[in-house]
């Protein structure tokens, strides 16, 4: 049974109607555009980095409450993450939300990222939830190019 | 063959309690909700003597067509060449050999264009579609002048979703090879002006072809008087099968074409010194083809004519209008194409909830409806929205679907507004 309550948990619904970090970086020392063709979402990440710590990740576009939450989420995880931290979350993320909805949630180490564990109900929106991170990895891994989900 | 009772011709207003009783997936539920099927214009449903006739097909005459002396291939053939003959009444081709069968929209699109575009398209030459185009009436096209050096024109759209039809006529030039048009707009419901769009096209003597997908299962569509040279739909968007679908061509146009696939079946005489084309329709209907879905799409056809175009396009439209009005009331609810004419689509945005979020939530009711850019990322763009929702109509559905389809939309400004 889906009830899409368990989806749109109420961390979601505040980062979608308020996300943090929402704005353009002009100079940024990496932007990244990731899209989803499916559903013509599209945002672009600004990345800043000392050396391999991410000094500051902003994000701006457009997008459904599951992409730009998880953007904006994600935003608030990553500044003062070293790239290994940062690969190392997403692959926590990313296992998480494809893990199957029969198993106990893997808490460990995932912290906040909890809330998008309604994901996993919705094999379609994992794409949603994901868009924001692949840009970001993409651009901590030196690739400015867009990236899609496809 | 009939509808489920013995009566051929329905009064109008439709018997809309009686068809549903023909389409038996109707009876679905969702979450524990009756289904609101209201993604028609993405895929219809399919009545049951159309299934049947899929069923019938595999039970009493399975057999490969235009190739054996025995008694199946003979029924196969038969059955198979009465489909073209239904299929060309009812869109009312001047010719039945000038109908053929493709797998869709999209292969009826890429035909013209490999074929008719590569003789006739060259450098500097124009091809002209409009901004409401589907993507599979743009990137054939774009491939094309691509490869020609030829230009891809656009007529552009006004805000309402009209194509600014002064606009047209100055973009028709010497230059332009073709006009390629959508009749209806899958992703705004706009009805073109087609008949005067051909006309203007034909005073300079340049042929039109129209995707035809979205206007064949709304309203009767007759080839003869559009006088249209090219004209292309898909089954399963009017309650048919998947996989199959018509490309109307005007025989001037299609005897002087080459041939699109080789094969079996598209020749009269293969040696490898020399090979014979078989003549019209057989040139473009390369390999076995589609065949149970070639008869299904007659009694898809038998269907349609049972219940009456003229019929099923006045109900969607008081669907169509009762739908606006009713969509009225929810709050911050705007709507995308308000075109002088529309046929079978809503199109619509929310201020507080994302398309996507909306077809979930929707769902969760039981409701299916399409969000996306419709594989119309240009018309999207135009009106600057990334995505839309929207429900299309078809003549199963009902007043009280749309009540479900509001109440719903009241639940998404619940979790987001
Ligand atoms: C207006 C229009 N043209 C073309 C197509 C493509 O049809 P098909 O996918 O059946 O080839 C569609 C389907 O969405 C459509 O709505």
């Amino acid at each position: 049974m889906s009830d899409s309550r368990a989806l749109y948990e109420q961390v979601i619904l505040d980062h979608n109607k308020d996300p943090r970090n929402f704005k353009v970086l002009e100079d940024a020392d990496h932007t990244i555009e990731g899209f989803n063709p499916l559903c013509g979402d599209h945002f672009t990440i600004y990345l800043n980095m000392d050396g391999e710590t991410i000094t500051e990740v902003a994000f701006h576009g457009a997008g459904c409450a599951i992409s730009k939450s998880s953007a904006s989420v994600m935003t608030t995880l990553l500044k003062g993450k070293t790239r290994k931290e940062a690969e190392h979350l997403f692959e926590k993320f990313h296992a998480m939300i494809t893990s199957s909805p029969e198993v106990p949630v893997d808490e460990e180490g995932i912290g906040k990222l909890r809330v998008f564990s309604g994901v996993r109900d919705y094999p379609v929106r994992i794409k949603c939830a994901t868009l924001a991170w692949h840009a970001v990895i993409s651009g901590i891994e030196g690739k400015d190019n867009a990236i899609t989900t496809e | 063959m009939s509808l489920s009772s013995d009566e051929t011709i329905l009064s109008t207003p439709l018997d809309v309690e009686r068809i549903r009783q023909d389409f038996p997936i109707l009876a679905t539920h969702v979450n524990g909700k009756p289904l609101v099927y209201l993604d028609n214009a993405a895929t219809s449903q399919t009545p049951k003597q159309v299934v049947q006739a899929i069923a019938d097909y595999y039970n009493t005459s399975n057999s490969n067509v235009h190739r054996g002396v025995h008694r199946l291939s003979q029924v196969a053939t038969d059955q198979y060449e009465m489909a073209r003959k239904k299929v060309a009444r009812f869109l009312g081709a001047p010719l039945v050999c000038e109908v053929i069968f493709t797998s869709g929209t999209t292969e009826g699109i890429n035909l013209i264009a490999q074929t008719y575009g590569r003789q006739h398209v060259g450098k500097g030459d124009e091809i002209l579609v409009t901004h409401m185009e589907h993507h599979s009436n743009i990137v054939p096209w774009q491939m094309l002048c691509e490869e020609k050096g030829a230009t891809l024109k656009v007529v552009p759209v006004d805000e309402k979703g009209d194509i600014i039809f002064e606009e047209y006529e100055k973009l028709l030039s010497p230059r332009t090879k073709l006009v390629a048009a959508v009749h209806v707009s899958n992703a705004l419901g706009t009805v073109n002006p087609v008949k005067q769009m051909i006309e203007a096209a034909h005073a300079m003597n340049i042929p039109v072809l129209l995707d035809g997908a979205q206007s064949t299962p709304h309203m009767p569509i007759n080839i003869k008087d559009l006088d249209v040279d090219f004209f292309v739909c898909s089954g399963h968007k009017m309650y048919g099968p998947t996989g199959i679908g018509v490309l109307y061509g005007k025989g001037k146009y299609l005897e002087a074409m080459p041939p699109y696939k080789g094969g079996g079946d598209m020749i009269l005489s293969v040696s490898f010194e020399k090979t014979v084309f078989n003549s019209l329709p057989y040139k473009f209907e390369a390999g076995t083809p589609h065949i149970e879905g070639t008869i299904a799409l007659g009694a898809t056809v038998d269907y349609l004519n049972a219940v009456g175009m003229v019929a099923i396009a006045r109900h969607e439209q008081m669907l169509m209008n009762y739908g606006e009005e009713a969509l009225q009331a929810v709050d911050g609810l705007r709507f995308i194409g308000q075109a002088r004419e529309k046929a079978g689509v809503i199109s619509f945005v929310m201020e507080h909830a994302h398309p996507h979020d909306i077809g979930q939530i929707l769902d969760e009711h039981g409701v299916a409806i399409r969000a996306g850019h419709h594989c119309a990322q240009p018309i999207m763009k135009h009106f600057n929205v990334p995505a839309t929702a929207r429900a299309s109509f078809a003549m199963y559905n009902t007043k009280e679907e749309i009540d479900a389809l509001v109440n719903a939309l009241h639940a998404v400004n619940k979790v987001f507004a």
